[in-house]
């Protein structure tokens, strides 16, 4: 079964386009959050990282903080490009 | 053993990769990130060749660029040290990987000043934020606080204004920003300005609950109850790696000449890292090729 992937993040942080440009590029189908404007959103993102920081990407429930190229193709399965 | 390591992918880094592979150095790119702090930069409008490029996307374009070539590239390690072995140098990572090459390139670049305050290490990340461009918009409806006072500082607080519930920004000094963002920033309701103000510690369990800030003139402490700390004091250069080997300045950038070599035979340096003046991503770029050119005359000198 596909893996489920969520994204929080805010529409102004480069580190987060940076992010889900990577993901659409290695066709990666995931969920965005806006966490500027979606309260709940931004409550799950905290309480699921422990932090206030964007981005965070939420893997079957493995939570990455910030852009880890290694750690998403690790976690993805994805070959190193 | 390379011919040249290179520490640090940021524009002067990835731009000496290039140079060095074209000049076909047996070379080494290794670094924690690629792009470093153009990837936090939203827009950029005088690179040349492009009249508007998001920053990530120009480093991307960096990355590109520098992969076309058969260097090798270790992304995700931090350098820790830069030391001498006999005639040449070894480079180790934070993770323990170590390697030798005959010349360095140093390009690591800088990163945000820390406040250096207690309380600010361990909530990091959990209200303390050092990119209010990023993480600004997490804290809509919350009270938050600015330390600076200078143009980054009054570019977050004009931002934040906008979204959060009150901002207060302390500052250690009169407010040293443009007059246009000063002007800007009074027109709000919401914000409450110190200046002439020193931040005392940061206090939470899990997250930021507030600060405690001092009036420099009268000596009154102030608790600030907040949920967000954007720390915008300017920034420190990455140069513990090479200190007690190369000569630094003041504020520990590395001494280069104006051919990019530092005080050790061997050991160059380039873009922000440096005491060369305006830190400038085409100026580094620059760098980073006049860096990788005379690394080049120093191994042919070496090797004949």
């Amino acid at each position: 079964m596909a893996k489920q992937i969520k994204v929080y993040s805010t529409l102004t942080c480069p580190i987060c386009r940076r992010t889900k440009k990577f993901l659409e590029e290695n066709r990666v189908p995931f969920q965005d959050f806006n966490v500027g404007v979606d309260a709940v959103a931004r409550d799950d993102m905290i309480r699921k990282s422990g932090q206030m920081g964007v981005p965070v990407i939420d893997i079957d429930g493995e939570i990455i903080v910030g852009f880890d190229e290694p750690k998403l193709r690790e976690k993805l399965g994805l070959n190193r490009g | 053993m390379y011919d040249l390591i290179i520490v640090g992918a940021g524009p002067a880094g990835m731009t000496a990769a290039v140079y060095a592979a074209r000049k076909k150095l047996n070379t080494l790119l290794i670094s924690k990130d690629v792009g470093g702090q153009v990837n936090w930069t939203l827009g950029v409008e005088n690179y040349m060749g492009y009249q508007f490029i998001e920053g990530q996307e120009l480093m991307v374009k960096f990355e590109e660029q520098v992969k076309r070539f058969p260097i090798d590239i270790k992304t995700g390690q931090l350098v820790g040290k830069v030391s001498r072995v006999k005639e040449a140098f070894r480079v180790e990572a934070e993770n323990g990987d170590a390697y030798e090459g005959h010349a360095v390139i140093v390009a690591s670049g800088k990163r945000p000043r820390p406040l250096g305050v207690p309380g600010e290490e361990k909530l990091r990340g959990r209200g303390v934020t050092y990119c209010s461009v990023c993480d600004g918009p997490v804290f809509t409806g919350r009270r938050v606080a600015v330390v600076g006072g200078g143009n980054s500082a009054l570019e977050a607080v004009n931002d934040l204004v906008k979204i959060a519930e009150h901002v207060f920004m302390v500052s250690l000094t009169p407010l040293t920003a443009d007059a246009i963002l000063i002007e800007k920033a009074r027109q709000a309701n919401n914000l409450t300005v110190f200046t002439e103000y020193q931040v005392l510690d940061i206090s939470g369990e899990n997250m930021v609950q507030g600060m405690r800030i001092r009036d420099l003139k009268s000596g009154e402490v102030t608790f600030l109850e907040v949920a967000g700390i954007f720390v915008e004091i300017g920034l420190i250069p990455n140069s513990e790696l090479v200190k007690g080997l190369a000569e630094l300045n003041a504020i520990g950038e590395v001494k280069v000449n104006c051919s990019c070599e530092t005080s050790v035979t061997g050991l160059f340096a380039a873009g922000d890292v440096t005491d060369a003046p305006e830190k400038q991503i085409v100026v580094a770029a620059g760098e980073g090729a006049k860096a990788a050119l005379r690394a080049h005359r120093y191994l042919q000198r070496l090797k004949s």
